[in-house]
This record gives C-alpha cells, structure tokens and sequence, in this order.
C-alpha cells in the first residue's frame, strides 16, 4: 500500500508550517521525515494520517492511488504510533491492544476469542505476552512503545506512520529498539513512515530519507545519497558535522582558504561567490606539508574517547575546524594540543552562495 | 559537638549537618505546634462539638423528636429534592463545559472561563436578588410567568433554580485544569484506531478523568445543601414549604429553639464531614490523575532532551511534589 500526498500546505495562523510538500512513499518502504524541530515533518504526518487537515487548495492524500483526503481519521485505517504514545493509562496492556478491534461496529467486530486470540499474537510479535496485565505506568519506556506498537498494528492498518518513535527513550533502548523495529518492518512489510529529528536515526533505520526544513522538502533519497551527495546546504550541514569555508568559484575552479579545487560540476557556472563544504573525516591531517595543497593550522583540542579521534583546529586564518583521524594515526603521528598540522581536502561540495548571505 | 563530629565518619556528620540545618531548634518547633493545635481547637474542633453537644443536650429523644417535627422533615425533604436536581445537572453541564474549554481552543474560550467563575466570585445574596429582579413579582418576566400561572420566586422552582446557578461552576472548574493537563493525545489515539466520539468520550476521555469529576460532584453536593445566601432572598421563608435545612436552622435559632437548631445543625453538619472525608480521598487519588499527566506534559515539552524528561517521568519524589502545586494553584472553592 503506497502513500502519496501532492502539494500540501498547511498554515496556523500566520505561520506556515508546509509549503506545497510532494512525497510519494512505496509499497512496504520504510521512509524518515529528518528534519530539525518545526520544520513540519510532524504536521506532515498528522495530515497523513488525517488527524490534521490541510489547507483548503492543497492536492489529494493518497493511499494506494485513492484520494482519502476526505476520509475521516478512523476510516483511513493508519496506525499511529504517537511520540509520547498515549496509552490508554486506565487499561491493561491487553486492553489497549484489545481497544482497536473491540471499538469496532458490531457487525465488523471479532468474536471475544477471536479478540483474545489476536491480541496474544500480537504481544507475542513485540515481546511482552508476559506483560499483559500490566498498566502503562508499570512498564518501562521501551515496553511502552512496543505496547503502542502492538496497539497501532492490532486493526490491521494500511500503512504505519511513527512520530518520534524513539525520542522520549535513553540512548541504549533507543538503539536496541531501532534495530528491533527495522527487523519488525522486514517481518510484515507494512509501509511505514517516522519522523525523526536525529539524523544518525533516520540515516540507520531507513531505506529513503526526506530531508525536510522550513515547510519544504530540501531532498529525497536513499541514506547513502543524501549523505554523500547532499543537494542543498541545509542537508550538508544538517546531517553529520561538516567543515564550512566562504570561497569564489572561478572558471571551473573554487578558491577557499588560500586553496584551489577543480570543480568539474560547477563548470558550466559562472563566476559566483560560493560556500565550501568538507566534512570531518574527509580532511586529511599530516604533521608535514606533504606536496598536496594545504591550510596550515593548530590543534586546540582532543576527543580521543571513541572509535575515532576529533581534533578542534584553528586555521592559520582563524577560523575553526573540526577534523577526525583515526585511532591509529592519532598513535603514530604523536598529536598533542599545540601541535602544528597541515589539513588537506579530500572531498569537498560546492554550493553558490544564496542572495540572501 | 566537634569531639562528636570527629569521631563520625564524613558522610555521616555531613548528612547530621544538613538534618540539623533543615529543622528549627525545639523551642520554636514546640510553639509553632501548639500554635497550630490550639488554633485548630479553637476554630474548628470546638464549636463542631458545640453543635452535637448542644443538638444532644436534652438526650437523644428530645434530639428525635425535634428531627421529627413536620417543618423539619420537609426542610430536609425540600434540601434533599435540591440537591438531587441540581447535582446531576451541575454535573452534565460541567462534563460538558469542561470538554469543551478543555480539549478545545477557540475564540472567546477566556471569556467563557471567567463566565464560569461568575457565581462563585458574586456574593450569594446578590445571585438571590438577581433572580428575584428577572423573575419575581416585578421582575421583567415576573408578569409573563405570572400571567401562565408559574411561581418561581417564594417557590420551589426559584430555591432550586438559584441553587443550580450557584453549585454550576464545581465540576467544571475541577475538571479544566485536569482535562487541560491531560492534553488531546490520548483521544486522538482512540480516534485513529477507529472509536466514534461516543466510544471516545466514555471509554477514553471520562475514565481519565473519573477521580477528578467525583471530586467536583461532591464539592458541588456540599455547596448545594448548603447554600444559605440565595436560597434565603428567593424562598421567602414559607415554613414547611420553601425552607431548606440552612434555613430552618436559622428560623429554629431565632425562634430560642436551640435543640431543634441544632438537631437540623447537627444533620448538616454530619453530612458535611462524611463530605469531607470522601473529599479527602478522592482528592488525593484526582491528585495523582493530574500528577501523571502533569509529568507527561513535562515530558511532552522537554522534546529537546528526552532522556532529561524521562528522568522525571520516573522520578517518583517528583510527583507529588507537583502534585501539590498544582492543587494548591487551582483551590479556589474551599468554604
């Protein structure tokens, strides 16, 4: 069952929170909505999954090719996992697995034992049978989610659609629940949508990810794409840490920070004031000039805690950088605060300056 | 005391420190207690005992007989009919209002709130005089009901009428703010798992919030016995017709009918601490109600650092902390 919305804005008073967005979602995908906070990825979600509507103007919400933008929330069949999950708190997990199947018309409802039948089941998919008779406030947050989990696939949705799936737990469920939940999707193929504001989230669980910011969608792609070759500056910077130079580009060429750098992909543009971007890992660090060009620059600070060593530089021109090496290198080079390094760009992105800079 | 010290180990002498800084020397804690005990006898205690005392001053059957008088009965009777229609509808309307200022927002909901708190913030006997001016006699309908044969003002209807004007705002005002803490998410979820409205309210919206509205019913229950102000300027004292309890305790006094008085006191008096004593457990189980989903609220705005919220959430020294704050935030009906 695919998802498709086409030119939807929405507006809260005087604020607009989407601008004619476009999103198409295959059958059985698992699909991100990155974004950093009121960037509307939530709000795109709501409209979804129809407990918000969108301004009047705006295109069709489709749900395998059928417009359900006038269908009501209930009538959508979407499971809904809420960030905070909203629990029924006066019931039983069972109970709110149950709630699904025994809100439905009679004629539509499962037997009692069919219910019962059912429910187990699904306890049994998310891991918590021995849990049933329990009350939201005696599980842990973990437990909660997959309850909310267990509850939104009880009615048998169409698609799934997650709001921050993650984000009121502490790091180490969070990440044992991510790896859970993408075998889960692997298991049943439900195409399924969450929003994420953690990059790192979106870039592991998902197979595309929509980069969103400001009501609009900045790109979409798999996670390596909008990784690798980011299309706009806001998703350069937004995922991971990145190394920003004001530079020229020239004939084909980019001048930053005293360096020259053929751009073949921005040869046929004319001659305009760019940002460079270089990522941490993509400056390569020696104690030497060692012939390639380079900025000089001092090292200010370590973090050697982890599976790769950052450094915090200060370039020759002042300006701040951050640059990771490895464990090794770190080792065999003797890097120290103070110490004098030559950084090199291996890979690096060209974006023309906007007007507005 | 610094030998003392000494020999104690750091954490310990550390951990006598802050006990001693937290507390007063005992002289002051001794006054400060008796102070708190005497007041409370003075005020509270002793006259109560005055009332059963004196009520049981000639025995028990002199305090019967004095129940069992003609006027007395249907004193009691007529406060009995009041509260059992004032306290269902007080109810409804404040289910009602508080489900609609509390899980909506929309133009003129402040207004509509500070409407709500217009019969408690308006002296009782005015309320009284306002229906006498609308409906009585002279009043600007008074003609039209008369003229249909409908006596409201020095009946039964405006006794009743008054009193639902004033005990309106209880379960409502209870309800808001708890509702309001509660948030819409919990409905939305019901929703999109396919409830209609109906299922939504009963199975989602009214179990939540079930400790809060006993709460509110029984403060509306004791406000409607009770209520003396309006009931006085619209009843127009026929005995044995239109006189609540409150009423009849006060004909009864004026009247050096002390036993009797008191016996109707004594009634009231009762009901009022079998009141006090559901209040004081349904307080603190609305309490929790709202605690939990103040926490969640906490958690909801703390988006920004989630493990930082979900240490709240769990912190179990937290809640009822805010607990406290909130209710004390949100009296505004203690009489």
């Amino acid at each position: 069952m695919s998802i498709e919305v086409r030119h939807i804005s929405k507006t809260f008073g005087r604020f607009r929170v989407l601008r004619d967005v476009s999103l198409r979602v295959e059958t059985g995908e698992l699909v991100a909505l990155l974004g950093p906070s009121g960037s509307g990825k939530t709000t795109l979600l709501r409209i979804i999954a129809g407990l918000e509507q969108p301004d009047p103007g705006s295109g069709p919400i489709l749900f395998h090719d059928e417009d359900v933008a006038d269908q009501r929330v209930g009538e959508r069949r979407v499971g809904f996992v809420f960030q905070h999950y909203a629990l029924f708190r006066h019931m039983t997990v069972f109970e709110n697995v149950a709630f699904g199947l025994r809100v439905r018309p009679r004629r539509l409802r499962p037997s009692p034992t069919e219910i019962q039948q059912k429910v187990e089941k699904l306890l049994h998919l998310v891991q918590l049978d021995f849990l049933a008779d329990r009350y939201p406030q005696q599980l842990s947050g973990g437990q909660r989610q997959r309850v909310a989990l267990a509850r939104a696939l009880a009615m048998e949705p169409k698609v799934l659609l997650l709001d921050e799936p993650f984000g009121s737990l502490d790091a180490r469920v969070r990440q044992e629940l991510r790896s859970w939940l993408r075998r889960l999707h692997d298991e049943i193929r439900l195409t399924s949508l969450f929003v994420t504001h953690d990059q790192e989230e979106a870039l592991e669980l998902a197979d595309r990810v929509v980069v969103m910011n400001e009501g609009k969608i900045e790109q979409i792609g798999t996670p390596d794409e909008v990784f690798h070759h980011p299309r706009t500056e806001f998703v350069a910077c937004f995922l991971g840490q990145v190394n920003r130079f004001s530079g020229r580009l020239e004939q084909g060429k980019v001048h930053f920070a005293s360096l020259e750098w053929e751009a073949p992909e921005c040869a046929l543009l004319e001659s305009c004031p760019v940002h460079v971007f270089v990522r941490p890992h993509d400056l390569q660090v020696a104690v030497e000039p060692n012939g390639q060009p380079a900025l000089g620059a001092r090292v200010e600070y370590i973090h050697a805690a982890g599976p790769r060593v950052r450094l915090e530089l200060r370039a020759d021109t002042g300006q701040k950088l951050v640059a990771e090496i490895t464990q090794e290198q770190y080792r065999t080079e003797q890097l120290t605060v103070g110490s004098r390094v030559f950084l090199s760009p291996q890979n690096i992105k060209v974006f023309p300056t906007q007007a507005e800079d | 005391m610094a030998a003392a010290m000494v020999s104690k180990s750091p954490t310990d002498t550390g951990l006598r420190a802050t006990a001693r800084c937290l507390t007063e020397p005992w002289p002051i804690r001794l006054a400060l207690i008796l102070g708190t005990v005497l007041f409370l006898g003075l005020f509270l205690v002793l006259p109560l005992a005055a009332v059963f005392t004196q009520a049981l001053a000639k025995g028990w059957g002199v305090y019967w007989a004095a129940l069992c008088q003609a006027d007395t009965l249907s004193s009691i009777w007529l406060t009995l009919l009041t509260t059992a229609i004032c306290v269902p509808l007080g109810t409804l309307f404040g289910l009602t209002a508080a489900w609609c200022l509390g899980k909506f927002d929309f133009r003129g909901r402040k207004l509509l709130l500070a409407m709500l708190d217009l019969p408690l913030s308006v002296s009782p006997v005015v309320v009284g005089l306002m229906f006498v001016l609308v409906l009585g006699r002279h009043g600007w309908l008074g003609g039209w009901l008369e003229s249909h044969g409908i006596k409201v003002i020095f009946a039964v209807p405006g006794v009743v009428l008054v009193t639902l004007f004033v005990t309106a705002p209880y379960v409502a005002r209870e309800l808001i703010p708890l509702m309001q803490a509660q948030g819409t998410e919990a409905e939305e979820a019901a929703l999109v798992l396919g409830a209609n409205g109906w299922q939504t309210f009963w199975q989602v919206t009214l179990p939540q919030v079930k400790w809060g509205l006993l709460y509110g019913i029984i403060l509306c229950n004791a406000r409607a016995m009770g209520e003396f102000g309006a009931v006085s300027v619209v009843s127009g004292h026929i005995r044995g017709k239109t006189n609540t309890m409150p009423l009849q305790v006060e004909i009864l006094y004026n009247e050096y009918d002390f036993v009797g008085a008191f016996a109707v006191a004594s009634v009231l008096a009762g009901l009022a601490l079998i009141t006090l004593v559901l209040k004081t457990i349904l307080e603190s189980k609305a309490a929790r109600q709202i605690a939990l989903a103040q926490a969640r609220g906490q958690k909801m705005t703390e988006t920004g650092t989630p493990e930082q919220a979900s240490v709240v959430y769990g912190d179990p020294t937290s809640a009822p902390m805010r607990k406290r704050i909130v209710l004390s935030g949100d009296r505004i009906h203690e009489h």
